[in-house]
């Protein structure tokens, strides 16, 4: 144990996700020791993230106004709709440039041992922003695991009586790769989407 | 496996073992250290310890990490395997010296089949205990099958949650879904494995209990879920779904989820009674070996030469059993045997034999 605020600042850095208390301790005494005006900027812009930052009131993105970049940008396509789980999973597929429509960010996946149900989640706005019928296709973009794939099902389930399209990610194997270096649940998984090739 | 080398692993800060082919004897008393050198072997084909879960045990007292390195030789092919055990962390794995991304991808390089003292609860004990052969000979043949299990384990957590919650259940369905998914490749996996075993199971009995009974033993896997005569992957699905909505009632009521391959039994029995309850325990032992033996054609037979590793159970079996199973195992490519007493090691089983004494091990004389 450390005196007073030295181990004030080791505990709440330890609080942060991914940080153990041996981290926590590096990075406390990382900033004991680093330029006045360096820790102010950052102590700005801890505060400023949290004042400044909110989520978009139509897809839940993190946002600098009302609307974020991307729902304000008039160039997107709206007839397609991205549902992904966390804002960063929009940065994610913003980086490979190949989609254009808007996303809608659910905050999280269904998983009832951390007690996150639908309710939890940005299902309603979701169906709400299909009802007009603008949008016509969606695309299921959660994470390739249990929960991630549980939520997919649920959301097709909900969705289906309205008749767009809906789809999935594949999953399967990274380009760039060597099959054999493969994995077998990756290669399992990519055998079992398997597309037929047009000749 | 021709090279063991250990660091801070269980008893021992440091050893270095040259293992020729064939039988191979570790004796020593009680506590130590004998156990520990095969556990490390299985550590390497199965990345975890038959005899604790988790891996904090596996690390010595005051040591930070753990390490076994071996070098495994098939054919003309040798690959060393190095793996540094790292409590409460992911272990790191290097095959011939490139780091795999994870350490799954070292299962298949080594198969082993564990005789234990403990194997007697697969005919004695609960139900888990034989789905976990089942489960843990699938991952040897095909180690795909340990994330298919992991995902049904994972996704059986999330739904019996669910259930118990008797909230919210309107993502019943989609975890249903899931669950149908997941579990028909592991029944289906588990029902061909069966059908492999059977055959081997009865004729290793036979070999094992030889002249003194020609009882028939009986091999069937009892499912939870009522099955179509031999339904195939989707039948199967089906099958689950159908059986799933039966019960939705009965389950609500409960929480718990009252069908899948998590409530499956394979069922024993010798001269038409279930072992469980009814065998002596000379036959039972018959059968516990006859499982473990079956499981060594099977593996054999894929063409993987699994290592027999035979911990302290020849003190178990009477003296007609131990020369059976001692005639037994003598064919296989290598076998690593513990006992604390040298007598209770047949003498058919020839090679060296190795003093292990307070975490020394030393060539008796």
């Amino acid at each position: 144990m450390y005196e007073g605020v030295v181990q004030d600042l080791i505990d709440e850095l330890g609080m942060l996700p991914g940080i153990g208390p041996k981290s926590a301790q590096r990075i406390a005494f990382h900033i004991l020791a680093a330029d006045p005006a360096d820790v102010r900027r950052l102590a700005k812009t801890l505060i400023e993230v949290k004042e400044k930052v909110q989520f978009c009131r139509i897809c839940f993105n993190v946002a600098q106004a009302e609307l974020c970049r991307i729902c304000s940008d008039p160039r997107r396509d709206t007839t397609v709709i991205c549902v992904v789980e966390e804002s960063k999973d929009v940065v994610a597929v913003e980086r490979t440039r190949e989609f254009r429509g808007r996303y809608h960010v659910l905050g999280g996946a269904i998983n009832p041992i951390g007690g996150v149900g639908p309710d939890d989640l940005h299902i309603r706005e979701l169906i709400a922003r299909l009802a007009d019928g603008s949008v016509t296709e969606l695309i299921l973009a959660t994470d390739p695991n249990t929960e991630g794939e549980v939520t997919a099902s649920y959301l097709a389930r909900q969705i289906a009586p309205m008749g767009l399209t809906v789809s999935r990610l594949a999953s399967g194997l990274p380009m760039g790769g060597d099959l054999e270096w493969a994995d077998e649940v990756t290669l399992g998984r990519a055998f079992e989407g398997r597309r037929t090739v047009s000749p | 496996m021709t090279h063991l080398q250990l660091v801070d692993f269980r008893s021992y800060p440091s050893l270095e073992l040259t293992l020729p082919p064939g039988v191979v004897t570790f004796v020593g008393s009680n506590g130590q250290g004998k156990t520990n050198l095969l556990e490390a072997v299985g550590y390497v084909a199965t990345l975890g310890s038959h005899r604790v879960s988790g891996d904090v045990p596996l690390i010595r007292e005051g040591a930070e990490h753990a390490v076994i390195r071996s070098r495994v030789v098939r054919g003309e092919r040798a690959a060393l395997a190095e793996i540094e055990i790292l409590p409460g962390r992911a272990n790191r794995v290097r095959l011939n010296r490139r780091q795999l991304s994870r350490p799954r991808e070292l299962l298949g390089l080594l198969s082993v089949v564990l005789f234990a003292p403990e194997d007697l609860q697969m005919v004695k004990g609960d139900p888990a205990a034989r789905r976990q052969f089942l489960d843990e000979l699938l991952v040897a043949r095909s180690p795909r099958l340990a994330g298919v299990i992991a995902d049904y384990e994972r996704v059986l957590r999330q739904r019996t949650t669910l259930l118990r919650a008797r909230g919210d259940l309107r993502t019943l369905d989609s975890w249903d879904e899931s669950l149908v998914r997941h579990g028909a490749e592991l029944l289906s996996a588990r029902l061909a494995l069966v059908d492999e075993l059977r055959p081997q199971i009865a004729a290793a009995y036979a070999a094992v209990a030889g002249a003194e009974t020609s009882t028939p033993v009986g091999v069937d896997y009892r499912c939870s879920v009522p099955l179509p005569e031999g339904a195939d992957r989707e039948a199967i699905a089906d099958a689950m779904l159908a059986e799933l909505a039966t019960l939705r009632p009965r389950e609500v009521e409960r929480g718990v989820t009252l069908a899948g391959p998590h409530r499956d039994e394979l069922v024993l029995s010798v001269g038409g009674r279930p072992a469980r309850g009814y065998a002596s325990h000379g036959e039972s032992w018959s059968l516990a070996l006859a499982l473990r033996l079956a499981a060594f054609e099977l593996l054999g037979a894929d063409d993987r030469g699994p290592v027999l590793l035979l911990d302290d159970v020849f003190a178990e079996l009477d003296t007609h059993r131990r020369r059976r199973l001692a005639e037994l195992v003598a064919p296989a490519e290598q076998v690593l045997i513990t006992a604390a007493v040298d007598a209770d090691v047949p003498a058919e089983l020839g090679g060296p034999r190795f003093t292990v004494r307070t975490g020394e091990v030393s060539l008796a004389d």
